[in-house]
């Protein structure tokens, strides 16, 4: 009975241990840099260039370089991601066609960051000669998002009943206007979740960048689209590994995580907030 | 356009030295076994690490935990996948490494355990949300039926739910595994980067993402070294790809089998 007793403790330690220990780690992580990044940070921080060969000043221009790339990123994977959804859960019949198309879309997700950057490189700055420049790496990170957005958008269009597309076609709308005017305000919520969770995700990217337009420093604000430019991660990346006084620029390198990390996690919190709201409606 | 790059390559160097070669030495020595042993080994860590642990948190999730728990436990998982993977390498080398050479006092702890531990947290969460869809997908007529048999709720987890979920959870650690093996940022500022053949997780090793990230923005276009670069991608993109259709084909089996 003891032993018993003893093996059900145990499994019970043992379950909730591991429970235990994923959410450390996210403590940890969490903690660590916040603790030591909040000092660094603060309005000259964000809205300062960097000076003195990195070692002060702020990170306006990284910022600045993330939030432009993700909007060329959104410019190109949005329209397309939600047009392919949209063609393939309310035009496509059921075939091996459209199977295969899926299982593709399922496995480009699962393809390497640092392949779509190869493929960037390959592509759009040498082959299409744009350079390596801020809109090369948009377009690779759009290219990275595709696979994502399709999916969350398809599983979007799913949730909706088919009863409401039926009543719809049955007042005589076209299958046009039903996708405009019912189906696609209907699923917008989901569809606006899926696409910031990408687009966070997106913005935190790295191994994309590195050879498509990223740069450790520029002159002033990237203001064209065939400029090189400073993004956030590859700024903590730099200033974390390849600068030449690194424990100097360790507070640097710190503000810079907790910057980043905040920036992805306010994205998140949007979408958690846009599915929840979402959710207690229906 | 991988593959036109790749061929380029083995029209230069034999596919035989790129197999079985030793050295990874750009100018002369292009062999992908050293990167090919890295890469296995950093995974292979990670997946050690992983595994058990996120199918028991899985477990965890959705047979014990209460309901309010698990509504904040979800988020907590979902905000550990959202980190990026840079700030999680910086962490290899701020908080990890140094911690690594204080408990067994090495030089640095940039090495291959190093990496595995990081790679561990980031497949986690595609581990734990995969694993935790299998178990939930398991009927609860299975879980009633061992029950009105006598087991206990352990014998009923560990011996009937676990076991019927086992597609399910061998497609969250491919999963999981083909997200070790492509990520680039973590391993390459973490593991220390040194192209030889390691011999034990306490060497520095150096994966196929990351010497792809290192050596590409130095290299010249279309000369050898580039276009060896591109055969490693290549190879690393099949690898991936099979990966990822194995768990593919079981999450599928799972999907027909619940149907």
């Amino acid at each position: 009975m003891i032993k018993k007793r003893l093996f059900n403790t145990f499994n019970w330690i043992i379950l909730c241990g591991s429970t235990l220990t994923v959410c450390m780690f996210l403590g940890v992580i969490l903690w660590d840099i916040f603790s030591k990044g909040f000092s660094s940070v603060s309005w000259d921080f964000v809205t300062l260039f960097p000076t003195d060969g990195m070692t002060k000043g702020g990170i306006l221009p990284a910022i600045v370089g993330t939030v432009i790339l993700t909007f060329i990123t959104t410019l190109f994977s949005v329209p397309f991601g939600v047009a392919c959804a949209i063609y393939l859960n309310e035009y496509a019949r059921p075939s091996v066609l459209t199977n295969i198309i899926r299982a593709s879309i399922r496995n480009l997700a699962g393809i390497p960051s640092i392949i779509y950057g190869l493929f960037g490189l390959a592509l759009f700055v040498q082959a299409l000669h744009l350079g390596t420049s801020v809109l090369s790496a948009g377009l690779t990170l759009g290219l990275l998002s595709l696979p994502y957005i399709i999916t969350t958008t398809e599983e979007a269009l799913k949730r909706i009943p088919n009863s409401l597309r039926e009543a719809t076609l049955a007042l005589g709308v076209t299958q046009v206007e039903t996708i405009k005017d019912v189906v696609l305000p209907k699923a917008l919520p989901g569809i606006l979740t899926g696409v910031i969770l990408t687009l966070s995700r997106a913005a935190g990217e790295t191994a994309p960048i590195l050879f498509t337009g990223v740069a450790f420093y520029i002159n002033g604000v990237s203001a064209s689209l065939n400029q090189e430019f400073m993004a956030l991660p590859y700024h903590l990346y730099m200033l974390s590994t390849q600068h030449n006084a690194i424990e100097q620029v360790r507070p640097l390198a710190y503000g810079t995580a907790t910057v980043l990390i905040l920036l992805v996690f306010s994205l998140n919190i949007v979408a958690f907030y846009v599915r929840f709201k979402n959710r207690t409606q229906d | 356009m991988l593959f036109t790059n790749s061929i380029s390559f083995f029209l230069k160097i034999s596919p035989i030295d790129f197999f079985t070669g030793s050295q990874w030495d750009p100018e002369t020595k292009y062999s992908m076994v050293p990167l090919l042993v890295s890469t296995s080994f950093v995974a292979v860590g990670s997946m050690i690490i992983a595994v058990p642990l996120g199918i028991l948190t899985a477990a965890y999730l959705s047979e014990l935990a209460p309901r309010k728990l698990q509504m904040f436990l979800k988020p907590v998982i979902e905000m550990l996948a959202a980190i990026p993977s840079v700030a999680i390498g910086f962490l290899g080398i701020v908080l990890v490494g140094p911690g690594l050479a204080q408990l067994f006092n090495s030089q640095n702890g940039l090495n291959a355990l190093n990496g595995s531990i990081l790679l561990a947290i980031m497949a986690l969460p595609t581990i734990v949300t995969i694993s935790e869809d299998a178990i939930n997908a398991v009927p609860k007529s299975h879980r009633e039926a061992a029950i009105a048999l006598g087991a206990n709720k352990w014998e009923t987890l560990f011996k009937v739910t676990l076991p019927a979920a086992l597609p399910g959870l061998i497609a969250a650690v491919m999963l999981g595994l083909g997200r070790a093996l492509g990520e680039t940022m973590t391993v390459l500022m973490a593991t220390g980067n040194a192209a030889a053949i390691p011999k034990d997780f306490f060497d520095s090793v150096r994966t196929i993402t990351a010497t792809i990230a290192i050596e590409m923005g130095e290299v010249p276009y279309q000369t050898t070294h580039y276009f060896a670069l591109f055969a490693i991608a290549a190879l690393l993109f099949l690898i991936t790809l099979a990966v990822n259709f194995i768990g593919e084909y079981f999450a599928n089996r799972l999907r027909k089998f619940h149907a």
